[in-house]
């Protein structure tokens, strides 16, 4: 049997994408105009399917500081964190986002991706057992496959679902790992964290919170939602992404626990892998200045964008995920082929949004997730409600 | 502790709901992802059910030992004692 056997369906899905127009797993953006607009198919066209939620990727501050380490530092630092791979920004991002956190241990990794599979992979000992929300991330999927915990899969924000199957554990259920996310990021619905934390402490657990899609987002400080909801103190592990809120790229992990200084010559991912690049950790540690300094009329801005679509929506009688939230899912039916097409019609209307289809759906449907941003004028927001108005009997029919 | 021959009709019942033929008989031999055409991530909620049914846990990690029915019976029945 060919190797390339098992690929099948997959070139089968290409060549019935290519016939109907793009593909919108392989969109091309041709330019990059602002936070929220590029060139795409020769188009000027409204970005609503990224994750700039404070829409600092053209941030001038973000820009010259990495300007200036490219200058100054070179292009890249070719080598991993343990060898060559550590420059002085490194550490003091680091130190940055501990103080942000009030923590004493951050460990910045070159993607979010490997910050969970870092973690995960190496925190759980043999047969440790992990519980994680089946809506999860795949990176936490992947980082769980990675290592050697014993694997157990609760409801989607099911905090009794949880209590069950940490009771099932008995004594093993004192040390276990529980891994949720602040913010679910196909429907854009929060962990219910307080009822969490509670079974957490009832057990004797350890929690990580992934707070990717909730960092900038909640929170008086932007920390996410262990900081909204008044639980910080009984997380035990932070993990998040530069490439959403911060506009950069890479991954952290921050702890109460200094033991995880300890942990870092232990994770592969961290290890095999070449650090940022010193551009990269410059605009991302000015992005988290902005953050603290500006995040809070940021956060106002994208808040109002996320009501505004939210509601906008609601009354042309979308089906949305189930809270208000800067990702909005629509949620449409089973047809590949339908979805596919209003995609088509929205992107042929100056709008880009994500076409999610099942299995990375929770459920069967196939979902257009919009996403806003702090950039969002109100008058980008209203075309993009604009070009949904005009394709309600698609969707409707879908 | 619960034996296979009690496991396995309870488990048949409840995968014969899962089965994507409706002509399809669940047997011992019948295969999860072949036979009843379940996904990956269809087969992680039909492991939910099943655990709660029989009050235990299946961790993921065991899941690629699983190809038949049988299998996830005599799993079951090990996990269960």
């Amino acid at each position: 049997m060919s190797l390339f056997e098992r690929f099948r369906h997959i070139a089968a899905l290409r060549e019935e994408f290519s016939r109907v127009g793009d593909n919108p797993f392989n969109i091309v953006i041709e330019e990059a105009l602002s936070a929220t607009e590029a060139v795409v198919n020769g188009r000027r066209t409204i970005l609503a399917g990224t994750n700039n939620y404070l829409g600092l990727t053209f941030d001038p501050r973000c820009i010259a500081a990495g300007c200036e380490a490219l200058e100054h530092q070179g292009t890249g630092t070719t080598g991993s964190r343990m060898a060559n791979g550590t420059y002085a920004g490194h550490l003091a991002l680091e130190r940055e986002l501990a103080q942000f956190f009030g923590c004493p241990s951050a460990i910045v990794f070159s993607t979010g991706y490997l910050a969970n599979l870092g973690i995960l992979s190496t925190l759980p000992g043999a047969g440790t057992p992990v519980l994680l929300d089946a809506d999860s991330h795949a990176s936490i999927y992947d980082g769980c496959r990675l290592g050697n915990g014993e694997v157990i899969r609760f409801r989607h924000n099911d905090p009794a679902d949880l209590d069950r199957r940490l009771g099932r554990l008995g004594e093993r259920a004192a040390g276990a790992l529980i891994v949720v996310e602040g913010i679910y990021s196909m429907l854009g619905d929060q962990a219910p964290l307080t009822e969490i934390v509670e079974v957490k402490k009832r057990h004797g657990a350890y929690l990580v919170v992934d707070e990717a899609h909730s960092l900038g987002v909640l929170g008086t400080g932007g920390r996410g939602l262990a900081e909204q909801v008044g639980v910080a103190d009984e997380v035990d592990f932070i993990v998040g992404t530069f490439s959403k809120s911060l506009g950069a790229v890479g991954g952290f992990c921050v702890s109460k626990w200094p033991q995880l200084e300890d942990v870092r010559y232990a994770m592969r991912p961290y290890i095999f892998t070449a650090s940022s690049s010193p551009a990269v950790i410059e605009s991302t540690r000015m992005a988290l200045r902005i953050l603290e300094q500006e995040g809070s009329a940021l956060r106002e801005r994208l808040w109002d964008n996320a009501h505004r679509l939210y509601r906008g929506l609601l009354e042309l009688g979308f089906s949305l995920g189930p809270e208000t939230s800067p990702v909005v899912a629509v949620t449409l039916g089973r047809s590949k082929e339908t979805a596919l097409a209003v995609w088509h019609q929205l992107l042929a209307r100056g709008v880009y949004v994500n076409l999610v289809m099942p299995p990375a759906t929770p459920g069967t449907n196939c979902l257009l997730r919009c996403s806003l941003s702090a950039a969002h004028s109100r008058d980008q927001v209203d075309r993009i409600i604009d070009a949904f108005s005009s394709l309600r009997e698609q969707v409707a029919a879908c | 502790m619960k034996e296979q021959r009690e496991i396995l009709p309870v488990l048949i019942e409840i995968l014969q709901s899962y089965a994507q033929d409706p002509g399809l008989v669940v047997t011992e031999e019948t295969s999860l992802t072949a036979d009843l055409e379940l996904d990956s991530v269809k087969l992680l909620d039909l492991m939910m059910e099943i655990e709660d049914r029989f009050d235990v846990s299946i961790p993921m990690n065991l899941l690629p030992d699983i190809h038949t029915v049988g299998d996830l019976a005599k799993k079951l029945e090990e996990l269960v004692s």
